[in-house]
């Protein structure tokens, strides 16, 4: 059950992406550009914060999920340096190239090589990080 | 349909699908986080974040294919800006343990401060980053 709910959950948040607009670049990068600002994108952020904003309410009334036996949710409130700087190197590379990790995944369809290419060069940057932890 | 409508909706299926992972299996839907460990570490254990990871495939295919949504053209061709991005946004996220996501939907929709900031400085940066590629170019 956990697994078709991992399908089902990962199919609808793709299928939102695409629709939204986050897979493609030119949008992406239009939203993040202050002197002709594309504000169609917050909306994307306003319609899942709100979703998710009534489904904690439900969470927090509950000890368990329903095909698990706890919930996992990060527990950490330290606000550090590799919080912000991770964020800010994040942020630089999202407004460079215009892809996030969940579109560059959908990217991969487009069949495009340098979308590839961010892909992979995202999973290279994964990985050194989780080494030098 | 207008693309203001078309983000909304999406938004609200992004938030639909980051609902079932939590209500039912407990999960919290950070890509990044669901992607780094779904390539490093053990297999069993992190199946369902394989099967979450071909589902981002199969949602993706089934919108252009269904909905028509044109197949976007990358703003940028060069391979060394995507190696730089690419890498940025890797290193980026897995620094600060959150993208878009984890920080931007499910920490904000909880009110967790610490998400805020993370979804602070990657839009600051962001916003930043344009400009200033702007003046450049």
């Amino acid at each position: 059950m956990n697994l078709l709910m991992a399908l089902i959950s990962g199919s609808v948040f793709g299928f939102g992406l695409v629709l939204s607009g986050m897979t493609d670049t030119n949008k992406v990068i239009g939203f993040l550009d202050v002197q002709q600002w594309d504000y169609d994108l917050m909306f994307v952020m306003v319609g899942a914060i709100a979703v998710m904003f009534v489904t904690y309410r439900w969470v927090v009334t509950h000890s368990a999920p329903v095909y698990a036996e706890s919930f996992s949710i990060p527990t950490h409130t330290v606000i550090d340096k590799k919080l912000v700087v991770g964020s800010l190197l994040f942020g630089i590379g999202w407004a460079l190239y215009g892809l996030c990790p969940g579109p560059s995944v959908i990217s991969l369809l487009y069949q495009h090589t340098s979308l590839a290419v961010f892909f992979v060069s995202m999973l290279v940057g994964f990985f050194v990080v989780d080494r030098v932890k | 349909m207008s693309s203001t409508l078309n983000a909304l909706l999406g938004g609200v299926l992004i938030g639909v699908s980051a609902s079932i992972l939590l209500v039912f299996n407990g999960r919290i839907a950070g890509i990044s986080g669901i992607l780094a460990s779904s390539l490093t570490k053990e297999i069993t254990q992190n199946l369902w974040k394989i099967v979450f990871v071909m589902g981002l495939l199969v949602g993706g295919y089934l919108a252009h294919y269904v909905l028509d949504v044109p197949i976007p053209t990358p703003t940028h061709d060069g391979v060394w800006l995507a190696v730089v991005a690419g890498l940025l946004v890797g290193v980026g996220t897995r620094m600060a343990s959150g993208c878009t996501s984890g920080h931007g939907v499910c920490g904000i929709s909880r009110l967790s401060v610490r998400s805020l900031v993370a979804t602070l400085s990657f839009m600051f940066a962001g916003f930043v980053t344009v400009y200033v590629m702007g003046a450049l170019s």
